[in-house]
This record gives C-alpha cells, sequence and structure tokens, in this order.
C-alpha cells in the first residue's frame, strides 16, 4: 500500500456564473501532490490553472462559484471542514504566493508586522518571538540588510523585494504545501531567475510541496519534478517533468511546445496552433481541442475522451493516445 | 491597394537603399518627478538618456532590456506621442519636424501596443476604428470603411463576421490582428511593435509571429520590434538594441550578439533565460538585485552598481561607445583599451 499523498484532488469542477451564463471555469481533474514535489501546472488564460489553486485553499467567492468534486489535505476533506478549521489550515498547512504582491500585501502595515501576525495567529508564540522569526525568515528569502527591511511598508520596495517579502509571508509558519501562482511573471528576467532559484532552494531546504501555475515552459523546465498541462478546465497530460516537455504527446501539449519560440529557432516558421481557446460557457462536445486540433479524427467530438495511463505513468486524455496502447 | 486615393499612397522612398529609414540622435526625455522635499534640485527620471540608432530599410531592429531601461519611452518619442527634450530624429532624409512635420511623419510610422484592448475605441466597430486615421487624412468615409475589409482580410480576419463587432466580443489574438490592421491603414514604412505579442498566449503568440513576418514581406515593411523574451527578439530582428537604465549599452546584429554578448548586462541578460529543458537547468543567477531606479542612476556607467566586473573607472567615467566592427558597438570601459579598466585585457 503506497503512502497516501499529501494533497488529492478527484473530480474537481467549478462553475461560475456569468452573465453569459454558466463558465465552466474547471471540468473535471484529478491530480496528486507527495510530499516534498513539485507540481507545475502549466497553461494558457483560461485554461483553469489559477481557478484550481484558488480552489485547494477555498479562497473562490461562496455566492458565485459551485464547486464538485473531492480536495483532500493532509487526510483532511477540505470541502467538508467548518470555516474556522479552514482558516487555521490557511497559512499553516497551505499558503499562498500570487503573481501581484503590491496587491497580496497589506498596504498600510510594515513588511515585519504582517509576518509577526500571521506567526501569532498560528503559534502560540509572543510578539518578540514572532518578530525575532520575522527578521530570520526576510534573511532566509535573502533580502539585503533585513533589519531595516522589516519596517519597510510594500510600496517601498522593489518589485523583487516584494516577491521576496510576500514569500517569506507565505513560509512563516512552515507550510507543507506552497501554492505558487505566477509567482516571477511580473518581474523583469534577471530578477525572475533569482527568485526562481530561491523558490527552489528554499523547496529542498524545508522539503515542502509546491504547485506551481504557470503560462511559461521555462518556469516549468526550471522548477517541476510534474507537469500538469491545462487546457479548457481539463489536465490533458501529466508525467514527469521531462516526459511531459521533452516528448508531450498530447496534440495541444506538443502545439504548445511547437509555437513557443526557443532559442536557435531563426529564420524557421512557427508551427502555430490555429483558433483560439473555447468560450467556457459554451463548451463543445467531446475534446474541448477537437476543433483546433490538426490530429482531429472521427469520434473526437462525440464524447470526452478517456484517461490514458501508460507504463511510464505518464497520463494522456486523447483518443490517439488511448489507440496507442 | 490601386483602390486607394491618391493622398494616401505609400510615400516614396527618398535617398534609396543605402540611406537609413530612421536616424536617431542623442534622444532624450528627462520626466519631473515630485520632490520629496522643498529644498535641493527638482529630481527628474533620466527615462531616455543620450540615445543614438539606426534603422536600416527592410530590417528588422529588435530592442530588449528590463522595466524602466527606456525601450518604451524611446518608441513614445519616435512617434512624437511624448515631446523630446533633446534629439534629432530624420526619416529617410528629411528632418523631423523640419523637412518632414508630425502629420506626414504619422503617415510614415505606425505603432502597435501591447494592450489589444486599451488600443481601440471600446464604443466604435472595429469599421470605424480601421476608418478612422484614413478619414482624418483626407479619404473619403465610405472610402474608408470599403477599405477596412480589405486591411481585416490582410491580416488573416474574415471582415464578415468582424467588421460591425466592437472590440470586446473579439479573443485577445483577434484584437491584437485589428491593430495591426489599424497601423497598416496610412500605408507606413515603419511599423514600431511596442511588446505586441506579449500579452498573448503562446499559441496565438506564435500566429501573430507568423503574420508579422509575412506582412513584412508582402508589404516591404520595416519594423522596430521591442520585447522583454529574448527568444522571439533573436527569431524575428536582424539586429539587437540592448538598453539599460535609459542607455543603449550595446548594438548589433542579432547573430553576433547572441552568439557573443561583450556587454557584461547583455551577458546577465541572457544567462537568465529560462531553460526548457527540465534536465539542463540554470544553476545560478548572474545578477543581485533589481535594476535601480532612473530617477537617481549611478555615476559613470549605470550598470556599474549590478556589475561583476565593476572597477574605479566606471564610476569616475561614462562609457565612449566602441565600435567592435561589422555594426557591432558596445558601451563599456572593458573594451576601451584606452579607458584603463583592470579587466580590459582579459576580457576583451
Amino acid at each position: 500500500m503506497p503512502e497516501t499523498p499529501l494533497l488529492s484532488v478527484r473530480g474537481l469542477t467549478v462553475d461560475f456564473a456569468t452573465p453569459r451564463g454558466t463558465a465552466r471555469a474547471v471540468a473535471g481533474i484529478d491530480f496528486h501532490l507527495d510530499r516534498g514535489e513539485v507540481l507545475c501546472l502549466l497553461g494558457e488564460s483560461g485554461s483553469g490553472k489559477s481557478v484550481t489553486l484558488r480552489a485547494l485553499m477555498r479562497l473562490l467567492p461562496q455566492a458565485r462559484t459551485r464547486i464538485g468534486g473531492r480536495v483532500t489535505i493532509e487526510g483532511a476533506d477540505l470541502y467538508a471542514l467548518p470555516e474556522r478549521k479552514v482558516e487555521d489550515l490557511r497559512g499553516k498547512t497551505v499558503s499562498m504566493v500570487f503573481q501581484e504582491p503590491m496587491l497580496a500585501l497589506d498596504p498600510v502595515y510594515t513588511i515585519g508586522a504582517q509576518i509577526a501576525e500571521t506567526i501569532i495567529r498560528h503559534e502560540k508564540v509572543d510578539r518578540a518571538e514572532a518578530d525575532r522569526r520575522a527578521l530570520e525568515l526576510l534573511e532566509k528569502v535573502q533580502i539585503p540588510s533585513a533589519r531595516q527591511r522589516l519596517d519597510a511598508y510594500p510600496h517601498e520596495m522593489s518589485g523583487g523585494m516584494r516577491q521576496r517579502a510576500m514569500i517569506a509571508l507565505a513560509l512563516s509558519c512552515n507550510p507543507a504545501v506552497l501554492l505558487a501562482d505566477e509567482p516571477t511573471t511580473a518581474l523583469d528576467a534577471t530578477v525572475q531567475m533569482q527568485v526562481l532559484l530561491l523558490l527552489r532552494r528554499l523547496q529542498a531546504e524545508t522539503g515542502m510541496s509546491v504547485i506551481m501555475v504557470t503560462h511559461d515552459i521555462g518556469v516549468a523546465a526550471e522548477t517541476a519534478d510534474r507537469v500538469a498541462v491545462m487546457y479548457a478546465g481539463r489536465i490533458v497530460e501529466q508525467g514527469t517533468a521531462a516526459q511531459v516537455l521533452k516528448t508531450p504527446r498530447h496534440p495541444y501539449a506538443a502545439g504548445l511546445f511547437a509555437s513557443t519560440v526557443h532559442a536557435g529557432w531563426k529564420g524557421r516558421r512557427l508551427d502555430a496552433i490555429p483558433g483560439a481557446p473555447p468560450d467556457l460557457t459554451a463548451l463543445p462536445p467531446g475534446c474541448a481541442f477537437a476543433p483546433r486540433c490538426s490530429r482531429r479524427r472521427t469520434g473526437c467530438s462525440e464524447a470526452q475522451p478517456p484517461i490514458t495511463r501508460f507504463a511510464d505513468g505518464r497520463e494522456v486524455v486523447c483518443i490517439e493516445a488511448l489507440a496507442a496502447t | 491597394m490601386t483602390t486607394m486615393a491618391e493622398p494616401l499612397a505609400r510615400a516614396a522612398d527618398v535617398g534609396g537603399p543605402r540611406q537609413p529609414l530612421l536616424e536617431v540622435e542623442g534622444l532624450t526625455k528627462h520626466f519631473p518627478v515630485r520632490r520629496s522635499s522643498f529644498f535641493g534640485p527638482k529630481p527628474v527620471a533620466r527615462a531616455v538618456d543620450g540615445v543614438s540608432f539606426s534603422i536600416a530599410k527592410g530590417e528588422t531592429l529588435g530592442v530588449v532590456g528590463e522595466s524602466g531601461c527606456g525601450k518604451s519611452t524611446t518608441a513614445r518619442l519616435l512617434m512624437r506621442l511624448i515631446e523630446p527634450d533633446a534629439g534629432r530624429m530624420v526619416f529617410d532624409g528629411e528632418l523631423v519636424g523640419g523637412d518632414l512635420d508630425l502629420r506626414d511623419l504619422r503617415r510614415r510610422m505606425q505603432m502597435v501596443f501591447q494592450d489589444s484592448y486599451a488600443s481601440l475605441n471600446p464604443r466604435l466597430t472595429i469599421a470605424e476604428s480601421l476608418a478612422f486615421a484614413p478619414t482624418v487624412h483626407g479619404i473619403p468615409h465610405g472610402e474608408a470603411i470599403a477599405e477596412a475589409a480589405a486591411l481585416l482580410e490582410q491580416v488573416g480576419l474574415d471582415p464578415g463576421i468582424v467588421l460591425h463587432r466592437h472590440p470586446h466580443q473579439l479573443s485577445g489574438g483577434q484584437r491584437q490582428r485589428v491593430n495591426i490592421a489599424r497601423a497598416l491603414a496610412l500605408h507606413p514604412r515603419l511599423v514600431i511593435l511596442d511588446e505586441a505579442v506579449s500579452a498573448l498566449d503562446k499559441s496565438v503568440e506564435a500566429q501573430v509571429l507568423n503574420l508579422l513576418v509575412d506582412l513584412k514581406e508582402r508589404l516591404d515593411l520595416t519594423y522596430m520590434f521591442i520585447s522583454h523574451d529574448l527568444n522571439v527578439v533573436h527569431y524575428i530582428a536582424d539586429r539587437a538594441m540592448v538598453m539599460y537604465l535609459g542607455k543603449v549599452v550595446e548594438l548589433g546584429p542579432v547573430d553576433r550578439i547572441y552568439a557573443d554578448p561583450r556587454h557584461p548586462y547583455t551577458r546577465a541578460l541572457f544567462a537568465a533565460r529560462l531553460s526548457h529543458d527540465p534536465e539542463k537547468r540554470t544553476t545560478a543567477a548572474v545578477l543581485q538585485g533589481d535594476p535601480p531606479n532612473p530617477i537617481d542612476p549611478p555615476s559613470g556607467c549605470r550598470f556599474r552598481t549590478r556589475c561583476p566586473l565593476a572597477a574605479e573607472i566606471c564610476a569616475a567615467r561614462e562609457p565612449a561607445v566602441i565600435d567592435l566592427g561589422e555594426g557591432h558597438t558596445v558601451a563599456c570601459h572593458l573594451h576601451d583599451p584606452l579607458a584603463g579598466h583592470p579587466e580590459a585585457r582579459r576580457d576583451a
């Protein structure tokens, strides 16, 4: 009997009420996360990757959202817990880093105060101990002259420093799972690399698990153990980073890599995917990628293809893969 | 295009193929910023500080650099969307503001912005948006509307579907194609693309890049292509210009710059490119910290505060532009035998 995963998602669906009808942002996905593992959810805008991440912290607005399926974290059924228990869980077991630290940090409190407050909320320590831990955290995320920076407000810091401060805040109670939503997308290239290397080092040191949401194949290649490629609310392919990124089998995953300009592609015509992602309020029947797929065959638009599991553990949701086994 | 009335015919070539399409000398823009105290000098952000370059006819000049390096401000200065404080601009032999007035300049030079939605008037149909500029330039309205359909076909959109829609009814990729069509409505010779594909999803970005390559060929265009994506610039550009804090630090043919970058900043920028192979990950960051604030840039070489090879001379004197041959130039003391940088011999 294998060890139960730290986090598991079974049949997760997320529906939003919109003025144009119900939008199915997540259309039934399954994945799990082991201890110490880094999983990347890779996809384009509207693929459901960020919505999935928010569902894992119960952050979606209840009035406008209907959630189905099951999310289990450390054995607890997330959507069966009372709100107070969920508050205990947020920050302590699962915490999140957002793309825009300026929006996620509180502008009227200093960085030190925000970190200390989080520690006091979750652990029985006094203010002095919390302040000491806050300083330690800022040093851990390599913020220069950390002691002075404790008293800085978010607007007084550069983009890269704010993102480091946000990571320090997220790590303040040693979470088992860190959820990172495009954490380096808003940063400059040279700063992005620093922050990715920092996240990789912190993950290795603490042994925490990470789910990283990104649209950038490079971010996935630099950080992920496993990669799940999402399209129109479904995971179309998942496997180890090397499997998915080097030899993608799903036509969408393969098309995404072929249309991303790589170093040294000068003079070569780009193999673009025609068309645009579907409207989530009116998903096509069967495989949502079929209308854009160059390998479409009869049957693709009739029924949603089942998950095909290959011997090497890779999972692909495509009729072609089903036929190959 | 033969249906177009005379006033909108493409501007004729003046100086022949060897004359640069655009020459820019000493372009400068300092933005005033609110002072923190009543005393002392009025602070300015040195967004663009003495930038000189030229664009040859038919080439694509790529511009790279991080936020605050002045690449977008440079584009806006070229289009005169903001007034430069200093600098000279010559378009195909004609001095801008002298022989060539701004109205004529904007017919020869058009721009596509990053935000496809903010670039279009939300209350106008696509047909009206496309017809707007030609109408301003004297084309009868009916004729301009008729031409809009041809423009849409040129960028791969179905006029029957798109013409009478509003911007919010289109996808991001479709909207950016409309913006490209609009830029082409005045038959420009130079198109400035300021992060024009950056906001698009990768699958759509590839479609638009292919379109830009086709249009350039078909319409004999010249591009200035501004992007933070180094792979895309290598892909599309003939020459690359690297900017840092309002200055040009390196300029030259892309194949030379990408194979052998000479400025320490260019090297660091290239080293920060993400690997696409999970088995060959990046192991170390070359640079520490963020780019400094252009309000109070470092003395001498502006990169010296983050440069691993900075020496005393770098703080004391601004580096001269050194010609490395074959149109490759770099502004760094390391490559100037007369500057007296201690590492010069070894590194250059």
